[in-house]
């Protein structure tokens, strides 16, 4: 065995190799993303990226349905994506084991909404582990994988982004060998059609029972004495799942009794009812949902649990012990006048910058946007957002806006924006959607050649695999036409005046059109090839000619990190290290202040 | 009710100032010293340009991997307004390493708001312990601004009292070939700002 110091994401994927996994699927999403980028540094894992999460599903299914042990990772609003072939699958069972892992994100950090997906194993009747820290991701998945085999089920692993993002020491061994269990042809299991399936559901129905057995009696569900005895001697208990045990932990300390889950659907009745002979008070610590709350009602005891702790965000020791006492521990009172709120901002060279900065001029619109690093064109100084609901959404929400609009008599035009890589996920059908049955919705690719905010992960349209095999590149241009549109619009985003002309016009159109615009990620790792198809972008910086500049500040309405007015000579000022030569200031400065620096 | 052993170790500054990396090394040697280590960071969204932070938790046994309010024993930051924007985090003992080095955030560089010339004074009049360090010059000293961070890990492992640890080696298992001179300079760099 050997000690790493692992994220739980890093531990997953050293699980996932020990445990004799073939093959791997995600689509990326914070705090997931990290779990395919780990296991494919294993080559006896066959890793890839899917275009979204319910395609690398089902290509796991198919894996497991063949003999093999796989893997699928996503984040919780993936699952939804994922959900359809979840359910299902549920009832078929594997032949080689099979683990879905789904991070949750409580507190929101990246994403859209908290959703608690330790429903989904209740509705979709999966087994599933909650595991509290990196070693515990390691052991749980190992363990799930004997336990997927063993009964015919495919298992949920919850994390949270504080177990996907936090490091802590693991004992690690050696790749276990897993032959592949020999396929063999098996409607009666494989093939859900209603027949099928009734059958099927009688044997899901007796695994959970076969599976409350074991919630009862594994190494992962567990009762902790309290070591310290209080003054009052009254016995307090807490019950916690994940890392929320850590942080009750943390807090409580060792003049407490815990009862420990790491595996939580079926929960344990009988360890439950053991641990409240022994309990006065009991709290229950956990995020998101009540869902051990409801559980530990329905058996008809008191807690405290939602009344005492908030019902949403992380349940970090600072929170628990606001709610439990009021207080927080000692802290420096200073003047916080002084701080100047740092949103996330678009980055210096990138292409997003001038499409929404020609955009933000234009009046009588409604953007529709969609999840990506573009998410930020909503905020100052474009304000060149109107909504963004989910991935892919972008082109059938302007779809429906663009109708209702017009029924309605309101003269508004509807424009929907997107990247790449969410257009591959689900904008694709998103965009035939306005194809088919016709809006004037205006539909926009921002194709940046990469996965850009989940950290550059290659897609079907970037030209590399997972583990940087040149493959074929999906021209989008080409996907588009097929669907039947008569006005695309190619253009380079950095090019101020294409952006303007496609935008009149697609604008000056009573029909649909859509705008393409294709620039590289200023992060992107370009081989040579690449670098050369763009005339090796990135290389050069811009400077400001003072005696030029009459400090209108036009050039500050692109909205760039590395450009700022001096507040000494209230001139234009460029910041060096961060400029990338993109060349979007210079376009807008009416006094060719702003020059390419030539070196 | 707080373990006493744990210790804490806030490291904060803005995206892609190189937190990441300097926890990570921190984290390495922490474990090799023989202490239990979690540390906690967020990624994402936050990373283009936002406020960050790598949280380091070590000693005998650690609960949580998040530093609580109030939680701290060393803030290190690589930016100066981040050095208040988390000093809620310091105990009210606890020591300040902290970069003179601005970045301004977008509500600045668009010129809706001023970035105050009193940071530094408001961070000295409040915190006990606070050692101010001019990395940023220390780094392009060597030649690259970049390794401000490194510079920055060698002054925090000089005030936690682990400068007796092989470093050296850890920066060059973990750091691209051919950037391990050049941060093995900053990490001692770091070492004599102290």
């Amino acid at each position: 065995m050997t000690k790493r110091l692992l994220t739980g994401n890093e531990a997953i994927a050293y699980g996932a190799w020990e445990a004799g996994v073939d093959f791997a699927s995600a689509y990326p999403g914070t705090p997931s993303s990290e779990i395919l980028a780990n296991i494919a540094k294993f080559k006896d894992i066959r890793s890839e990226w899917a275009p979204n999460e319910k395609v690398s599903l089902e290509a796991a299914i198919g894996a497991s349905i063949a003999g093999v042990r796989s893997i699928c990772a996503m984040k919780h609003v993936g699952v939804n994506v994922a959900a359809d072939p979840l359910f299902t699958f549920s009832y078929m069972g594997v032949n080689g084991g099979m683990v879905l892992i789904s991070a949750d994100e409580p507190g929101q950090h990246s994403s859209q909404n908290e959703q608690d997906n330790r429903w989904y194993a209740v509705s979709a009747k999966l087994p599933m582990f909650e595991p509290s820290n990196s070693q515990e991701c390691r052991d749980m998945l190992f363990a799930s994988y004997e336990l997927s085999e063993k009964y015919d089920a495919p298992v949920l692993m919850r994390l949270t982004t504080r177990i996907c993002h936090s490091k802590s020491i693991v004992e690690c061994g050696d790749r276990k060998t897993v032959p592949a269990k020999p396929y063999k042809k098996d409607v009666q299991k494989n093939l859900m059609v209603p027949q099928m399936a009734r059958q099927r559901r009688v044997v899901v129905e007796k695994r959970m029972n076969d599976l409350a057995e074991y919630s009862e009696n594994n190494p992962f569900n567990y009762i902790e004495k309290a070591t310290v005895k209080t003054k009052k001697g009254e016995r307090v208990g807490v019950l916690a799942s994940g890392t929320c045990y850590h942080f009750a932990k943390e807090v409580f300390g060792d003049a407490v009794a815990f009862l420990k889950l790491g595996y939580t659907n079926p929960l344990p009745n009988n360890l439950l009812d053991k641990f409240m002979k022994e309990v006065d008070t009991l709290y229950i610590v956990e995020e998101n949902d009540p869902y051990l709350e409801n559980w530990v009602k329905a058996r008809g005891y008191k807690c405290k649990g939602k009344d005492t702790f908030p019902p949403y965000g992380e349940m970090t020791a600072d929170v628990l012990r606001g709610a439990l006492t009021g207080k927080q521990l000692p802290q420096i009172d200073y003047d916080k006048s002084l701080l100047v709120p740092r949103p996330p901002t678009l980055c210096a060279g990138c292409p997003h910058r001038g499409f929404f900065y020609e955009l933000s001029k234009r009046k009588k619109i409604a953007i529709s946007g969609d999840i990506g690093c573009y998410t930020l064109g909503f905020a100052p100084p474009y304000n060149a957002m109107d909504t963004c609901l989910c991935m892919g959404g972008a082109f059938s929400v302007a779809h429906g806006m663009q109708l209702a609009f017009d029924k309605s008599g309101q003269d508004i035009r509807a424009i929907g924006i997107l990247g790449d890589s969410t257009f591959l996920h689900t904008g694709i059908n998103s965009l035939m959607d306005i194809a088919y049955n016709g809006s004037k919705a205006i539909s926009v690719i921002l194709d940046n050649r990469i996965t850009g905010m989940t950290g550059h992960q290659e897609n079907p349209g970037s030209g590399k695999t997972l583990s940087g095999e040149v493959t074929p590149i999906i021209n989008l241009k080409e996907v588009v036409k097929s669907f039947g549109f008569k006005h695309i619009f190619e253009i380079d985003p950095n090019d101020l005046k294409a952006v303007k002309k496609a935008l009149d016009d697609a604008l000056a159109l009573d029909e649909a059109s859509v705008i393409i615009t294709v620039w590289p990620c200023p992060l992107k790792r370009m081989d040579k090839a690449e670098r050369e198809q763009y005339g090796n972008p990135f290389t050069t910086k811009v400077k400001v000619d003072e005696s030029k500049c009459i400090s209108c500040k036009l050039c500050i309405r692109c909205g760039c990190p590395a450009l700022s007015m001096n507040r000494k000579t209230n001139k234009a000022e460029v910041d060096f290290p961060q400029c990338v030569g993109c060349d979007v200031c210079v376009q807008i400065c009416p006094k060719k202040a702003i020059e390419k620096e030539t070196k | 009710m707080k373990n006493e052993k744990t210790k804490s170790i806030l490291l904060v500054g803005v995206g892609g100032q190189g937190t990441i990396l300097a926890s990570k090394l921190l984290t390495i040697g922490l474990m090799q010293s023989g202490f239990d280590v979690k540390m906690s960071e967020i990624h994402g969204m936050s990373q283009r340009g936002g406020s960050v932070s790598s949280q380091v938790r070590y000693g005998e046994k650690v609960q949580s991997p998040v530093i609580e309010l109030g939680g701290a024993d060393i803030l290190v930051s690589f930016e100066k307004m981040e050095g208040l924007r988390w000093l809620e985090y310091l105990r009210p003992d606890g020591e300040v390493v902290i970069n003179d080095y601005q970045i301004n955030p977008m509500p600045v560089v668009s010129g809706v708001a001023d970035y105050s010339d009193k940071i530094l004074d408001e961070l000295k009049s409040k915190a006990k312990n606070i050692m101010i360090v001019d990395a940023f010059k220390a780094a392009v000293e060597l030649g690259n601004p970049k390794v401000m961070n490194i510079v920055l890990l060698g002054s925090l492992v000089k005030k936690m009292k682990l400068e007796g640890m092989n470093w050296k080696e850890i920066i060059e298992k973990e750091v691209k070939k051919d950037f391990v001179e050049l941060n093995q300079k900053a990490f001692e760099m770091g070492l004599k700002l102290v």
